[in-house]
């Protein structure tokens, strides 16, 4: 199925806010994708395990708690380190404009806040899986702008 | 993202990779690889148990506890939960997962393995895609696969007829038992859970099943009472599903399924399967005539 990806939606940490994350996950699957939601809270090392053990070529990370600045970099450094370099990361909540570029420098290509349409996000998946540089392990710092 | 060819990622995958094990698994769903390919003929040992039943009966739940079990005392245990795809855009949101907590138990989660998959597109395809996963998990050091499906429809209850086992679920205020004889489960049955013994209606609805069985011949499946959210009847249930003997009935039954299933793939394979889709249609081609020349390869 060309252009279909495996794609795992997660909650991190201690946010039991899973509105946002629950409606990208149906957009998401009504573009065609295959979506793995894990539910709520799980720790970095959970969710880069379902990820490992799904196959998954997309992680969306969901944080409304304040956390992102910790969390997300966290769950980037896991996946690099099981080898998952082709993954790629993407983030959604509330993430003020000045963490963005810390999270961006992590290795995920791309942060969307409140009033984002789900055709962006679907938008980002067909252009990131067709690149080669997204992965969360890649060089040259891709990043997407709508 | 590939990197590898496919017998070097089985060796991997052997040696305890679980993203080698993972990516193989993608090739063989994907149709890229087939097990017997892959495996040649040195199949594993191992167990099959598909878990079936209506939505919202508690089968996640209950799987959930199964998993734990086994995996505390030692033994690998795999998931394979089939959701169905939307038949509109194709996609699937796969929520199994939000059930599970032992997968995510870091004390149990190296020998648990799951694994979301969706019925996709083809659903004619996808028992024997399932099967072929099932060997490929045996061949890669998993001998004991649990394949969690919906039992409602054609495909899922195919999905089904794959494992060596299969274990019905019911829950109460399921209506009758005509309702669980309809979707044809009941026959394929070799263990019948009625899950949540602590609602009102359990008990009713397990002697309604244990009534309509009866009547189906001389080897009646076992009808077990318990509830995954109190634990009554939990460990019975386990216990029962440790060395679960297959029924002579359902042996047959389950090998009709596969028969089925097993022309079902050839057919939707066929080369000119779309072109006699559209004859069929458009009234130039008689069904009947359409298997006779599938059927001589023609």
């Amino acid at each position: 199925m060309a252009g279909s990806m495996r794609i795992v939606v997660a909650k991190p940490g201690l946010d039991g806010h899973d509105r946002g994350a629950k409606v990208v996950a149906r957009a998401l699957r009504d573009a065609g994708h295959e979506v793995i939601y894990t539910g709520l809270r799980r720790t970095p090392a959970q969710i880069v395990a379902t990820v490992r053990d799904e196959d998954a070529r997309f992680l969306g990370l969901s944080s409304l708690s304040g956390a992102h600045g910790h969390l997300f970099p966290t769950i980037c450094q896991l996946l690099r380190d099981e080898g998952l370099d082709d993954v790629v990361v993407f983030g959604g909540g509330i993430i003020p404009d000045a963490d963005r570029p810390a999270l961006h420098e992590a290795g995920m290509r791309a942060i969307f806040g409140p009033g984002t349409t789900t055709e962006t996000i679907s938008d980002f998946v067909a252009e990131a899986s067709s690149r080669d540089d997204a992965g969360v392990g890649a060089d040259g710092g891709w990043i997407w702008e709508a | 993202m590939d990197d590898g060819v496919p017998s070097d990622r089985l060796k991997a995958a052997q040696g305890g990779s679980r993203r080698d094990l993972a990516r193989l698994l993608t090739e063989v769903e994907d149709g890229r690889v087939a097990a017997s390919e892959l495996l040649g003929s040195s199949r594993s040992q191992g167990r099959s148990i598909a878990i079936t039943g209506p939505p919202g009966v508690g089968k996640s739940c209950f799987i959930d506890h199964f998993l734990r079990a086994h995996a505390e005392r030692g033994e690998a245990i795999a998931l394979l939960a089939v959701d169905p795809s939307s038949a509109l855009s194709g996609g699937a949101l796969l929520g199994d997962r939000i059930r599970l907590s032992s997968p995510d138990d870091a004390s149990v989660a190296e020998r648990i393995y799951v694994r979301s998959i969706a019925t996709r597109r083809s659903s004619g395809s996808i028992p024997s895609v399932l099967g072929d996963l099932v060997q490929v998990l045996h061949g890669c050091g998993w001998p004991l696969v649990v394949i969690e499906t919906v039992g409602a429809g054609q495909s899922e209850v195919r999905c089904a007829a794959v494992a060596d086992r299969i274990v019905l679920m019911e829950g109460p205020a399921r209506g009758d038992a005509v309702q669980a004889e309809k979707a044809g489960l009941l026959e394929l049955a070799d263990l019948v859970l009625v899950n949540k013994a602590d609602l009102d209606g359990a008990e009713r609805h397990a002697a309604e099943l244990r009534d309509s069985l009866a009547l189906d011949g001389p080897d009646p499946p076992e009808v077990l009472l318990m509830s995954a959210h109190t634990g009554v009847g939990l460990d019975e249930a386990l216990e029962a599903l440790r060395d679960l003997p297959a029924r002579s009935g359902s042996e047959r039954a389950r090998a009709r399924e596969r028969l089925a299933n097993a022309a079902e793939a050839r057919l939707v394979r066929h080369e000119d399967y779309e072109d006699i889709l559209a004859r069929i249609g458009n009234g130039t081609l008689a069904p009947e005539d359409a298997v006779e020349v599938i059927w001589r390869g023609g």
